[in-house]
């Protein structure tokens, strides 16, 4: 438990770091808006539409695949760590698992999902 | 309970060091990126600040202090304050795991140059990695501005892809060791560094860095030519003064991250114990150094990555490479062979 | 004590991102409410001795499936929520179960037996299944490569599904337009 609370001191320590200058540039720096300087910046001409529209779902098949391939990453961990005192069928299976989600992959690949269009 | 109230003591004093030391370090940082790169390309760089330019970062923060900082009108604004903020803190707690020294005396006492040890070492550098995505995505978001939102929108899709390979190149050297604390893994590198039991690891961990960090050449979410400057194109004063801050540290992080993992960390050949103790930081510290210096040496030789090779890069090459890797090394352990045996 | 005052604000914190999350009429909002309160549940995991379990909430819950989320609700460009419920009927149904829900977490909370003969409100240090391992990673992947091994091999078929899943949902928009092009390309 220690050792977390000492995380959390440094975590609290680094808010500081962040804060400070952003609020001492605010106060010290100079505020003149004017609504051509607060509008949005589009090399130089006038925006046209909304940013918040939709975008290309390719970014969402790779969130998806990434969380996939997270998964398993986070599991092998605990392999990796107790690997030296596995009884071989744990080592086996780890990598099993390793190939069933090679397949994955492989799946993921051939039908395209990971082409950038 | 008095023995508790010391321990929490010394953590704060070496919390505010650490953080201390990362400001210097992102501060000189700028400088020799300015000045290296200078002289790749034939200029001199800043050298009027002080001797040598030692007081251009000092004049940089004084000049950035003072400027105006403007939220765009249709901005969301407290995410746009919040942004910077989230991406300068994951930089500044990565290292909170990593042990930057040996034991050491302070005026006889006894202590160790490392925040904590906690036996998940890895997977908090993996998780604080993780949440480091948050920052330059909701800048890109916040700002309401194309640019701005393509570009967060790429980052954040790079350094997911990239994610996965660096996690997957962490796995190895941790099966050789066996823990995931890396006080074991720098102890378990006493005689032979881990690089030379997992070149490719090593590889792709120092690719996937390039790509955590967002530099050149995976430079993209800033890629000027087509994007302005990406997700911070609406920020200004001391807001654009955070990302950059969040930038370099990353670098810092990484590099410290990788030299040990990788490199022995603040371990060479015995020399960490000279000095009392003293010369493990100052190794550690050259490691960095080096390290810093192929960054910036990259990005002055290297082009950008197009978008979809970049992308290719990661999910076909980096990623299978990495899985393999890991197979064929639970393989070898398994196999135990002599040269193992040398940890 | 201190357990006691650092789980009261990480609660505390839970509760209000929770109750911020649900409030909130901009869904980029919500779904930040949401990574605060699953990193406070990271933070019980550190407080029940658990570090290996609460990085990985982190990883995963927080760095892989909200970022997800935050994808979806940035490209679909639906950042605007309205509080008005479409389904009415929802609303007595829900008290209900938050009722039953509620009523069991009490039962099982002060059901002593249920805890190993431990009452709940005792430290965690006191509870005799904590030994010096406990819930290290090396623990952890001891019983998951040991007793609970099928069930992790399952969990590897159960994710290459999910992949096959989600390409096969994604493929009108993504693959299909590339198989007209590759069909133009042939003839």
């Amino acid at each position: 438990m220690g050792e977390w609370t000492f995380i959390a001191l440094l975590f609290i320590i680094s808010l500081i770091l962040p804060a400070v200058p952003i609020i001492a540039g605010r106060l010290l720096g100079p505020r003149k808006p004017n609504p051509l300087k607060n509008s949005t910046y589009e090399c130089g001409v006038e925006t046209v539409g909304d940013t918040w529209v939709q975008f290309k779902v390719q970014y969402y098949i790779f969130a998806l695949v990434f969380l996939i391939f997270d998964i398993e990453v986070v599991f092998l961990y605990p392999w990796a760590v107790a690997y030296h005192q596995l009884p071989l069928f744990g080592v086996v299976a780890g990598i099993v698992f390793i190939v069933t989600l090679a397949e994955a992959l492989i799946y993921a690949w051939r039908k395209g999902a990971l082409e950038w269009v | 309970m008095i023995d508790f109230l010391t321990l929490t003591i010394e953590a704060a004093i070496k919390a505010a060091l650490m953080i201390l030391s990362l400001l210097t370090g992102f501060a000189y940082t700028t400088l020799l990126e300015r000045r290296f790169i200078a002289r790749i390309q034939q200029r001199v760089g800043p050298n009027r600040a002080g001797p040598w330019g030692l007081l251009q970062p000092a004049a940089d923060g004084i000049k950035v202090i003072f400027k105006e900082d403007i939220i765009p009108n249709g901005a969301d604004k407290v995410i746009f304050t919040l942004a910077p903020a989230l991406t300068a803190i994951p930089a500044l707690i990565i290292l909170a795991v990593v042990p930057l020294g040996g034991d050491v005396n302070v005026f006889g006492y006894r202590t160790s140059l490392a925040l904590t040890s906690t036996n998940v070492g890895v997977l908090y550098i993996l998780a604080v990695t993780s949440i480091s995505v948050y920052g330059i995505t909701l800048a890109g978001w916040s700002s309401a501005n194309k640019y701005a939102m393509l570009g967060g929108l790429r980052s954040t899709a790079q350094m997911i892809s990239y994610e996965l390979a660096m996690g997957l190149s962490i796995l190895a050297p941790v099966m050789v060791v066996g823990s995931m604390s890396l006080a074991d893994i720098i102890d378990a590198q006493k005689n032979v560094w881990l690089v030379v039991y997992q070149p490719i690891a090593g590889l792709i961990f120092i690719i996937t860095m390039y790509a955590e960090t967002n530099r050149a050449p995976f430079d993209l979410p800033e890629a000027e030519q087509e994007l302005t400057a990406g997700f911070h194109t609406e920020y200004s004063g001391m807001k654009f003064a955070a990302f950059y801050m969040a930038e370099y540290m990353k670098m810092i992080g990484v590099s410290v991250i990788a030299a040990t993992l990788f490199f022995g960390g603040y371990r060479l050949f015995g020399l960490e114990n000279l000095l009392g103790g003293w010369m493990g930081p100052v190794i550690l510290i050259g490691k960095v150094m080096l390290s810093l210096l192929l960054f910036v040496w990259i990005r002055a030789t290297l082009p950008r990555f197009r978008y979809d090779r970049l992308m290719d890069f990661g999910w076909k090459v980096l990623l299978p490479i990495a899985l393999a890797n890991a197979a064929i090394t639970a393989v070898l352990v398994v196999l135990d062979p002599w040269w193992y045996r040398l940890i | 004590m201190i357990g006691y005052i650092l789980f009261g604000l990480v609660a505390l914190v839970a509760i209000v991102s929770a109750v911020g999350m649900l409030l909130s009429t901009n869904a980029i909002h919500a779904a930040l409410f949401l990574v605060i309160n699953l990193i406070c549940i990271a933070l019980f995991y550190l407080g029940l001795n658990a570090p290996f379990l609460a990085m990985v909430q982190i990883t995963v819950y927080a760095g892989a499936i909200m970022v997800l989320f935050l994808f979806v609700i940035m490209l679909l460009g639906a950042e605007q929520v309205t509080l008005k419920s479409q389904l009415k009927w929802q609303a007595p149904l829900a008290i209900v179960l938050a009722v039953v829900m509620i009523a069991a977490t009490f039962l099982l909370f002060f059901n002593v037996q249920a805890s190993g003969g431990l009452s709940p409100l005792a430290p965690i240090s006191e509870d005799p299944r904590q030994t010096e391992t406990f819930g290290s990673p090396y623990a952890v992947g001891e019983v998951l490569f040991g007793a609970y091994l099928l069930p992790f091999e399952m969990t590897g078929v159960l994710l290459l599904v999910a992949m096959i899943g989600a390409i096969i949902l994604t493929r009108n928009e993504a693959g299909g337009m590339r198989d007209e092009q590759r069909a133009a390309s042939n003839e």
